[in-house]
């Protein structure tokens, strides 16, 4: 089991309020990711959770058990940091069998967990390393391993893979996702990488200045992004957001148009713009398009062509918003 | 770009170090030279070419006895170094891993008792060993080198603790090690190489100490910089006896220094580059 609730927690160093005041329900079995930019408060929420930092009021519940007040140890959880933080004199096997001789098990036991994740995470041939002789993904899975033995209520993840290069980092997404289906374990992740987060999550926690923006699956963050905030966050590449005429057409403050959601047209259309920088991923070319005499906030519009597009740095071009998929906002940000 | 060094510049530059290197060495060959010459050969003048002769050893010890200050160097510098790393280490510990707003100025203020000129405090630190039986004792002179080298041993021992990512610990304490285990466990073997190299410094300084070791001993505590110190007598100066105590003196440490240089220069390094 590993539910894990957040009731009116607090947070702050000194005079500098990190979280203000959050509640949050987190389900059994659930891929949460806590996203956000940098300094919003998703590591120190974690780190709460954790019992690594206490709280400054409020109550945290991990299934119905107050452990508020708790030794991180006394949790059931287990956590992979950001910098693996193996224990760098002991072999794999050690570091792995580490939580395990700390709850005083017996050796063959030990021996038979130890070699059972060490199968899963490919790391058979490599026990008596040092974490200092492996590579940076298998490192990480190291530090997953020692995170398994322990059979936690709940994993936690501080942003995991951000030490990673590009290619392994996408391995070791798809790694921890597998793990997750695979374990059916409850996974909070933080993140500050919103393709991350689409990609892993069952719910994601979008936090802005230890406020929860918005909680939801990937898609509905998507599709109906309650505030400005979440709007230009979630999506890559980002959220067009317009303000001024084109937004009082559709009666709002400022409207929201995806990059993949503007129809292109070389003859007519509702803005007219050229063509500055074309980016050609091959799949797809993302156009960055100078709209002409129009007063909307934003010096450029990004738009998402399919496959090769054909067009060229000084093209003109018209772009027309899906009215099914514009979203658009009020005076104070929040969705209408 | 990188850059090069054409032969030429190399060959010059080694030249140039191993001139640097000679003269910084020269008092230490010269005085192991002279060691090897009779006395008249010792007081004729400059001369790298020694008789040779053993003699000086063989009176050093059968005159004097050698072997008494070399065991009361031995018992002072590795006690006062064990007592200091006793003291130091859980204060290194607390100010590395629990620091305060004040652990800056502790750490300063303690730097700053080296500052002062031991000679400043001679005569109160004289009156105190005499009026508690502590002049010309081991025990007073471990303590008092404990003393004078704990500033520099918490100062090395802290900035070594300082290393130890504290994700490690915390990586520990979520996997349920008590502060006992985590201590034992994670903490001490990643601290051994700092511990170690303070430990030998700390060595290499309490054994060359002279000024507090000759002022507070005389027979029984005298260690060998009291030794070598009494061959300045009255009597005369004994330039190739002194030479052969001399030796006699530093070749401890000289050849524990040879031994343990990388571990050496690894401590005093620590932390200046990451």
């Amino acid at each position: 089991m590993g539910k894990i609730n957040l009731e009116h927690v607090s947070k702050s160093f000194g005079v500098t309020s990190i979280i203000p005041d959050l509640n949050l329900d987190i389900e059994d079995g659930e891929f949460v990711v806590f996203v956000g930019p940098s300094g919003c408060g998703k590591s120190t929420l974690l780190r709460l959770i954790a019992g690594l930092e206490d709280v400054t009021s409020g109550t945290i519940r991990i299934d119905g058990r107050d452990v508020t007040q708790e030794a991180p140890a006394k949790r059931g959880l287990a956590m992979v940091f950001q910098s693996y933080a193996l224990y760098p004199h002991m072999s794999v096997y050690k570091n792995i069998a580490f939580p395990l001789k700390m709850a005083g098990e017996d050796k063959t036991l030990i021996d038979r967990k130890v070699k059972d994740a060490a199968k899963v995470l490919n790391l058979t041939n490599y026990l008596d390393r040092r974490p200092g002789q492996l590579s940076g993904g298998q490192r990480q899975r190291v530090a997953i391993g020692r995170a398994i033995v322990r059979q936690p209520s709940a994993f936690l993840f501080d942003e995991p893979l951000s030490n990673l290069d590009a290619a392994l980092r996408g391995t070791m997404r798809l790694e921890i996702s597998e793990l997750h289906q695979q374990l059916k374990t409850t996974m909070i992740y933080v993140t500050h990488d919103q393709v991350e987060a689409m990609t892993m999550a069952d719910k994601i926690v979008v936090l802005n200045a230890g406020n929860i923006e918005q909680v939801g699956s990937p898609l509905e963050l998507y599709r109906s992004p309650r505030n400005l905030f979440v709007a230009g966050f979630i999506g890559s590449p980002r959220m067009n957001l317009l303000s001024g005429a084109a937004a009082s057409k559709y009666s709002a403050e400022t409207i929201g148009v995806r990059p993949e959601h503007l129809l292109i047209s070389r003859t007519e259309g509702d803005w007219k713009g050229t063509v500055g920088v074309a980016e050609h991923l091959g799949s797809d070319t993302f156009l960055h398009v100078h709209a002409e005499g129009m007063d909307h906030g934003m010096d450029h519009i990004t738009v998402r062509a399919e496959g090769e597009a054909g067009l060229n740095p000084g093209d003109t071009i018209y772009l027309t918003p899906d009215a099914q998929k514009l979203h658009r906002f009020g005076k104070d940000g929040i969705a209408l | 770009m990188a850059r090069t060094a054409s032969t030429g510049q190399k060959i010059a530059w080694t030249v140039v170090a191993w001139v640097i290197a000679l003269v910084i060495f020269f008092p230490i060959l010269y005085t192991i030279i002279t060691s090897f010459k009779t006395e008249p050969e010792a007081i004729a003048g400059i001369s790298l070419i020694p008789s040779g002769t053993f003699q000086n050893y063989i009176d050093v010890e059968t005159q004097r006895d050698y072997f008494r200050p070399f065991m009361n160097s031995v018992i002072i510098s590795l006690g006062s170094t064990v007592l200091a790393l006793i003291v130091a280490i859980p204060a290194a510990w607390s100010m590395a891993f629990s620091p305060t707003r004040r652990t800056k100025d502790i750490l300063m203020w303690m730097l700053s008792t080296k500052m002062m000129p031991a000679v400043a405090v001679l005569v109160p630190i004289y009156l105190l060993f005499r009026d508690w039986g502590l002049l010309d004792s081991r025990i007073g002179l471990t303590v008092m080198l404990t003393l004078i080298n704990l500033p520099i041993v918490v100062w090395m021992l802290y900035t070594y603790f300082r290393e130890i990512p504290g994700e490690i610990l915390e990586a520990s304490r979520m996997d349920g090690a008590s502060l006992w285990n985590e201590i034992i466990y994670v903490l001490t073997p990643m601290a051994v190489p700092g511990i170690a190299s303070t430990l030998l410094l700390n060595i290499i300084l309490a054994w060359n100490e002279a000024f507090w070791t000759i002022r507070l001993t005389t027979t029984n505590a005298a260690p060998l910089t009291a030794f070598i110190a009494s061959f300045s007598s009255p009597q005369g100066l004994f330039w190739a006896k002194l030479s052969a105590a001399s030796t006699m003196a530093i070749a401890p440490i000289l050849i524990m220094g040879w031994f343990s240089q990388r571990q050496l220069v690894r401590g005093l390094t620590f932390g200046a580059v990451k």
